[in-house]
């Protein structure tokens, strides 16, 4: 299995990439121009504090040989990797990547506001409580994959429902930015966004692919399954993208009349996002469903944040979690026995048991990641506080917490190029959700 | 003499430079500038949020002129910059007491 091997060190690459720099391309795209730097550094953080704590003890209390009643596993029984092997370091390192990322998504529920200090107390904090858990109960062996035979094969629990939840939670406890739903909080940069969703679904490709696991009992057969199973997840990744983004130009076609790069850089994550628990449980015409349903419904969904009040600024809610459930939840109707997961959904004459399995591995991880975010996002609250000062956030939090501007835009017209396009001044109104 | 302020539309810029460069004009103000008249903004909407865009980008010109010469620059942008549709923006003269060189001290004429 040396070829598996070499394709790790890729693969864990790959899905270092979708973190630093995709995801801060994504987001800092979105955001306004006085705050990407901030945003693109959130990410970046992440990456850094999640990196040093998931080898101190994350993959112990995800991974190690002493469960914990079924929630996680004891983390000094491997702590700073004490008796991993090296030929177990890529490993490690691939789990890595998925934590750092998994926390940097949830950076975009409350982008402009808050202290770097504060995000830099939560990473450890969440990851140790919310993530390494349910990491545990759905991939080390813990409660949900011991009491549900239910599918997750790269994430949409441990990943996306978990950072879509937490999001969610502090989005709530911190409060909107100055100005939400009054002041035109418009995307600075779309073609940051652009680059960050094609990074993404470039990356995606470690981040699913990779996540195969050996069930085999002899060589030959693990290589059997290796060729095989890396052939459909690879093909469902894609297809369930192509799908969704399509999907995303469609409704929002219909709903606001244009189809734009930000719905096709949306829908593009929302497929992802969606085909990342079941890109080894469907065979095509499942990806193809879940991609259309997930980039159809993220695209209503982005809408009611509006209507709810609630200042998810870049969306995590919307497209992480909602996808995250479509992903989880339509496993349990469009699962093949003939896929690598060998499980018949509602639709493939496997009956309720599938369907049931995924709803509870949904609600259970929903419900954790809630009770444990609420409990940090308070604590930090109460303590050092979330957020920087009024007048900092209407300045900019680039210039408030890191000195520094993202661009110098203070040259005037070309000489002599008359090319006096049009920089549109955006003080104006918003009015919400046309769709809401 | 007197001051010519021109709004104008953005990509008719380059037309208008273009023909007062010919008429004689050897120097100008621009800036790049946003407002709003009969032409109203437009709206965009990202992510389901509709926002709407309520000032116009156009370019402003701004030329010292001879008394003689202000009724033919105002011509000269007038047709130059003109669509015919709404936006096109406006061209104004007002009176100007007096103008200075700074590299050399000359004043009004000797200073356009």
């Amino acid at each position: 299995m040396d070829g598996y091997y070499a394709f790790m060190l890729v693969a864990t690459a790959l899905v270092l990439m979708m973190t630093v720099p995709a995801l801060a391309l994504f987001y800092g795209g979105m955001s306004r121009s006085k705050s990407v730097l901030n945003m693109m550094m959130m990410s970046y953080v992440a990456m850094a504090v999640v990196g040093i704590v998931y080898v101190l003890w994350g993959w112990s209390m995800t991974f190690g040989p002493n469960d914990v009643g079924g929630f996680f596993a004891n983390p000094f029984d491997l702590f700073g990797l004490d008796g991993v092997t090296p030929d177990s370091y890529v490993a490690v390192m691939f789990q890595m990547t998925f934590a750092a990322i998994t926390a940097a998504l949830i950076s975009g529920a409350i982008a402009d506001r808050v202290k770097l200090s504060a995000w830099i107390v939560f990473l450890p904090l969440w990851v140790t409580l919310s993530y390494f858990p349910i990491g545990h109960m759905v991939w080390g062996g813990g409660f949900i994959s011991e009491h549900f035979g239910a599918q997750d094969y790269a994430g949409g629990t441990v990943v996306h429902i978990n950072a879509g939840v937490a999001g969610l939670v502090l989005a709530l406890v911190i409060g909107k930015r100055i100005g939400f739903g009054k002041e035109p909080m418009r995307p600075h940069n779309l073609t940051l966004t652009m680059i960050g969703a094609g990074l993404l679904w470039f990356g995606w490709y470690g981040f699913n692919v990779g996540s195969i696991v050996f069930t085999g009992e002899t060589e030959e057969e693990n290589v059997a399954q290796f060729l095989s199973e890396t052939g459909v997840t690879f093909l469902n990744t894609t297809i369930a993208t192509c799908a969704a983004m399509l999907a995303w130009l469609l409704v929002e076609r219909l709903l606001h009349g244009k189809a734009t790069s930000l719905g096709a850089a949306s829908g593009i994550v929302a497929g992802l996002v969606a085909i990342t628990p079941s890109c080894g449980a469907v065979e095509l015409p499942g990806a193809i469903l879940i991609g259309a349903v997930a980039g159809g419904v993220c695209a209503w969904a982005v809408g009611l944040k509006y209507k709810l009040g609630l200042d998810d600024s870049l969306d995590v809610v919307g497209v992480h979690l909602v996808g995250g459930i479509i992903g989880t939840v339509l496993i349990g109707l469009v699962s093949s026995a003939d896929a690598p997961g060998g499980i018949n959904g509602l639709f493939y004459g496997g009956g309720f048991a599938s369907l049931g399995d995924q709803v509870m591995a949904a609600l259970i991880a929903i419900a954790w990641s809630a009770v444990a975010t609420l409990i940090i996002a308070l604590l930090i609250k109460y303590t050092m506080g979330w957020r920087i000062t009024e007048e900092a956030e209407v300045d900019g939090i680039d210039s408030d917490q890191h000195g520094e501007s993202a661009y110098d835009l203070h040259s005037g017209l070309g000489a002599g190029s008359g090319s006096a396009a049009a920089s549109v001044l955006a003080k104006s109104t918003v009015s919400e959700g046309a769709n809401a | 003499m007197k001051l010519v302020t021109a709004v104008i539309k953005p990509h008719k810029w380059e037309d208008v430079r273009e023909a007062l460069e010919t008429f004689g004009v050897t120097g100008m103000t621009v800036s790049e500038v946003s407002g709003y008249g009969r032409q109203k903004g437009h709206t965009e909407v990202y992510r389901g949020a509709e926002y709407d865009i309520a000032l116009v980008p156009k370019i402003r010109i701004e030329i010292v002129v001879e008394d003689s010469d202000a009724d033919d620059v105002v011509g000269i942008v007038v047709k130059t910059a003109q669509t015919g549709r709404i936006g096109d923006g406006k061209v104004w003269v007002s009176p100007v007491d007096t103008v200075v060189r700074v590299r050399t001290g000359d004043r009004d004429s000797a200073a356009i």
